[in-house]
């Protein structure tokens, strides 16, 4: 369901939960579908000891689709028209991440209506692992 | 990076949104997309990023008859070089990610993908000694030129590996 600007103000604010003890086994789904086989996120003989991190984390983008998928939930299918994010800390196996879009901003262009958005997203110590921004169409 | 041809299809599409645990049906289910505003099953917002299954010479998958740098019977299938230590393994960590949609792709689009190299930019970090940051843009055009979205990636190589505290 999309948005309506009417019902929208700065500041409301909407969160889900991406993801309860992220498994390993997500962030090698993730790896099969995107393509991207880096063996940091997956390969735990070799994150450990050759690149020296404490375990295998997952793939940024992994917490980006996640991301993703609580903005597409808040605003609806094919609505959004932005959404870029920084990846701030590192996720890790184990992890619980909840996420949070809050509304910065409502306007006008062309004709049609738009919210801006901030997003941001935790884990279980409240440490940010992303923050970013999205715009999407609502309507008017 | 170029990528000559990327098939938009419905099943990488499902896997795709499985992998980033979204079941919502207008990801997989045809009958039920066609009842929704887009009118068909869309790729998720994120879903660009697997381009590189269609990029043939992208570094981040084992390639038949080609060194891999994973663990086999030793750590790392590629003898010690002077890549240095951190950061690594994988030619450094990805800082940012952003996307802008001019418009939402579907099974049977076919896009290509020119990527540009954008700004580099060093920073001093407190958990992981220098930090230089590298961005690429790349535009990914359907079957009739279109562009359909900019995805503008920024990486980052570190001088050790991250401190995780």
């Amino acid at each position: 369901m999309a948005l309506n600007a009417s019902e929208l103000k700065v500041g409301d604010t909407y969160t889900e939960r991406l993801v309860e003890d992220l498994k390993r086994t997500q962030i090698v789904q993730y790896a099969g579908a995107s393509g991207d086989y880096n063996p940091l996120h997956t390969d735990e003989v070799f994150t450990t000891q050759v690149a020296g991190y404490p375990s295998v984390f997952a793939h940024g983008m992994l917490t980006m689709g996640m991301t993703g998928r609580m903005l597409t939930n808040h605003v609806g299918d094919g609505r959004l028209s932005k959404f870029g994010v920084r990846f701030t800390s590192q996720v890790w196996p184990g992890d619980t991440l909840d996420s949070t879009a809050t509304v910065e901003g409502l306007r006008e262009e062309g004709g049609e209506h738009f919210v801006d958005l901030s997003v941001e997203t935790v884990n279980q110590d409240g440490v940010k692992v992303l923050t970013g921004y999205a715009a999407a169409k609502v309507d008017g | 990076m170029a990528i000559d041809k990327f098939p938009v299809e419905g099943s990488h599409i499902m896997m795709f949104a499985r992998s980033v645990g979204d079941d919502n049906q207008i990801y997989h289910d045809d009958e039920y997309a066609k009842g929704t505003e887009p009118g068909s099953v869309i790729a998720p917002p994120t879903f660009a990023q697997s381009s590189a299954q269609f990029d043939p010479d992208y570094f981040l998958r084992p390639k038949t008859g080609q060194d891999w740098f994973g663990s086999g019977k030793e750590p790392t299938g590629v003898k010690k070089s002077s890549s240095g230590g951190g950061g690594g393994g994988g030619g450094g960590l990805h800082a940012e990610q952003h996307y802008e949609y001019h418009r939402h792709i579907k099974p049977g689009d076919v896009l290509t993908g020119t990527t540009k190299p954008g700004k580099t930019w060093e920073k001093e970090g407190k958990r992981s000694g220098k930090l230089v940051f590298t961005e690429s843009v790349t535009e990914y055009r359907d079957q009739n030129g279109e562009l359909a979205i900019t995805a503008t990636g920024v990486g980052v190589r570190t001088e050790r590996p991250v401190d995780s505290k």
